[in-house]
């Protein structure tokens, strides 16, 4: 987009925007329907969905299924990136809320109300254990770590042969009708949403932001900084191990593919082009790209090509993502305004 | 059985060496952890095979081609991706690993993954070292290894151009305050990785079939050897190549060869875990890395 030689673009705050900041937004319903309308609507959607199960049939139903599923990994993702580390293996937490479950489930018959909630705080527990040693790499080293130790757990459960080997655990308690199901992992994902924006307003949340704009001076001011990495990687742990021991329930089974690259990539992509740093940004990332990956099961293995292709254009194109761009142009508006020449 | 090891571990040293030559001399010089490497690798042995196969150029000809193509190809990347999103490390990371995503996967939807698509050695027939047969192709990868070595050391430390990367790379704002192009210093350390990787990529894929999965092989290959070795030096990366070369070949010959490429990611985690600085790390590499 040029602009036109002798402007500049500026932007400005809406006047509806501008009330609704403070107490006046109840002073009419056109404010509050500003407010609310958007996060209404995004409710209502999800709730509705579930419910359309004769119209889309159970195809989509399972693809909404593991939306979510991906949502919540990359609601951990960003989490993580808010506190500053990358991590390019959210398969790890994923798996180990899998095995966690299916474990529980096959060897004690630990019925699912047990066995999820008891595997999402192992699950948590055990991968905050074992990235706690690496949590004072930065940037791209941390990321390689996390790259690293899904594959190497996945290698050592193929050559130990624990926990099913490469067969895996079949056989699980199945979760009743996918209709509940949805509702469940649905309101665990709102929550989520919730939950995460709340923690960011919080002073706790605060010292997460100040880790990832600058350690050191967190460093000066007398915290420590490792103990706080290890309780992000713990919260952001919760949602994605909960995903895992969720869709290995939904599935009956659990083996390798819960390491699978998948998870790790889709929820980075959903974060990047939904828009990190918001929460909400990563959940609707994530409602884009998991059906667009659906839709381009036509092409065959030419899909890698053309969503690898897309995500490279969001990338490079919209860099702050579309949550971002969008909340921009709900919230402001843009005009040309001549630049005045400076007297010499 | 020891000289074996002695030998092929030498052998695969010197493989491990070449790949990841092009992907550290990018990341030292420009800082962009180039993802595509493993594209740009695998992709230069298919440009050679369609330079041999396809039109029938004579491998003299093919050869310094398909180098100056992977060169230009690297370039572009910078140009058209890479320049974009310069200094945002988390889309430089993407960024790269989509492009490299992208070819890799448009190689195999193209269809080459038969097992016709294999590149001619240089020198045919082997030799008997201390009884142990070693085919010629093996000794010309230790031998083109050790030139490029011994030529990238030189080219850092006494071309005028070298001396610019490697300022760029060391302070940025210092060397732009010299007059030394930011843009083009690291186009040209991208292009020249990428020459690097497509020579290697001729010299090496000669030993077995192109299949789409080395390149992501490849990928964790290089990034292995980069953290061990660190980015300081050339020493740096070739004994963080010795020890994995030699690592690998030891797991292979006298445990499952099934867990040599598990060497690779244990060596990474290790090293990270224990001394993040790689083995042979200054302050610099720390400060980056911790």
């Amino acid at each position: 987009m040029r602009i036109q030689a002798g402007f500049r673009k500026e932007r400005i705050d809406r006047g509806i925007k501008a009330r609704t900041d403070d107490i006046f937004a109840i002073a009419s319903c056109r404010e509050i329907l500003y407010l609310v309308g958007p996060r209404f609507l995004l409710i209502a959607a999800l709730l509705i969905f579930p419910l359309l199960k004769s119209i889309t049939g159970i195809y989509w139903q399972n693809v909404l299924m593991i939306t979510a599923t991906i949502a919540l990994l990359a609601l951990s993702w960003d989490l993580l990136h808010s506190v500053g580390l990358v991590s390019l293996g959210q398969a790890l937490f994923f798996g180990a809320g899998a095995y966690a479950t299916g474990y529980l489930n096959s060897k004690f018959g630990w019925s699912p109300v047990l066995a999820i909630p008891a595997a999402t705080l192992l699950g948590a527990l055990f991968s905050t254990a074992l990235l706690y040693p690496v949590l004072r790499l930065r940037g791209i080293y941390f990321g390689l770590i996390t790259f690293a130790v899904p594959m190497l757990l996945m290698r050592i459960i193929e050559a130990t042969k624990i926990l099913g080997g490469t067969e895996g655990i079949s056989g699980l308690t199945p979760l009743p009708g996918i209709t509940i199901t949805l509702y469940i992992i649905i309101a665990v994902t709102l929550v989520c949403v919730y939950g995460y924006q709340r923690l960011f307003e919080t002073d706790y949340g605060l010292v997460f932001k100040a880790i990832r704009d600058n350690d050191r001076s967190v460093i000066a001011a007398g915290f420590n900084i490792q103990l706080f990495k290890a309780q992000a990687v713990f919260l952001a742990a919760l949602p994605a191990t909960f995903a895992g021991a969720f869709l290995t329930h939904h599935y009956q089974f659990v083996g390798l593919p819960a390491f699978a690259m998948d998870y790790s990539v889709l929820p980075m992509a959903s974060v990047i082009i939904g828009g990190p740093g918001s929460f909400i940004g990563a959940m609707l990332g994530a409602f884009i790209v998991v059906p667009l990956s659906e839709f381009l099961r036509t092409f065959g293995t030419l899909r890698i090509v053309i969503y690898s292709l897309v995500l490279l254009v969001f990338v490079v194109g919209l860099p702050q993502g579309l949550f971002h761009y969008l909340k921009r142009k709900y919230d402001q508006f843009e005009r040309l305004v001549p630049i005045e020449e400076v007297e010499k | 059985m020891t000289s074996s090891v002695l030998i092929f571990g030498l052998v695969n040293s010197a493989i491990l060496m070449l790949t990841a030559l092009g992907f550290s001399l990018i990341f030292g010089l420009s800082g962009v952890a180039n993802l595509a490497h493993g594209a740009i690798y695998l992709s230069s042995g298919y440009v050679a095979w369609i330079f041999l196969n396809s039109l029938g150029l004579p491998y003299f000809l093919a050869v310094p081609l398909t180098i100056v193509a992977a060169g230009l190809l690297g370039a572009a990347i910078y140009w058209l991706v890479i320049m974009r999103v310069r200094g945002l490390g988390l889309s430089e990371v993407i960024a790269t690993f989509a492009v490299g995503v992208a070819i890799l996967e448009f190689f195999r939807w193209m269809g080459f993954v038969t097992y016709e698509f294999n590149l001619p050695v240089l020198i045919k027939g082997s030799l008997d070292i201390s009884g142990v047969s070693v085919d010629y192709q093996r000794l010309v990868i230790v031998g083109v290894g050790i030139l490029m070595a011994a030529l990238l050391w030189l080219f850092a430390h006494h071309t005028k151009i070298g001396l610019a990367l490697r300022g760029m790379a060391q302070d940025e704002y210092t060397a732009l305050s010299l007059g030394i192009d930011s843009d083009w210093a690291a186009a040209l350390s991208m292009a020249l990785g990428s020459a690097i990787a497509a020579l290697a990529a001729v010299v090496t894929l000669p030993l077995g079939i192109i299949s789409i999965n080395l390149g992501y092989e490849v990928l964790i290959m290089a990034l292995a050897v980069t953290v061990l070795g660190g980015l300081e030096s050339i020493t740096g990366l070739v004994v963080g190549a010795l020890l994995l070369g030699f690592a690998r070949t030891v797991t292979g010959t006298y445990f499952d060869p099934k867990w040599m490429e598990v060497v690779y990611l244990i060596a990474l985690v290790l090293v990270l875990a224990v001394k993040p600085s790689g083995l042979f790390g200054k302050y610099k590499e720390l400060e980056e890395r911790v």
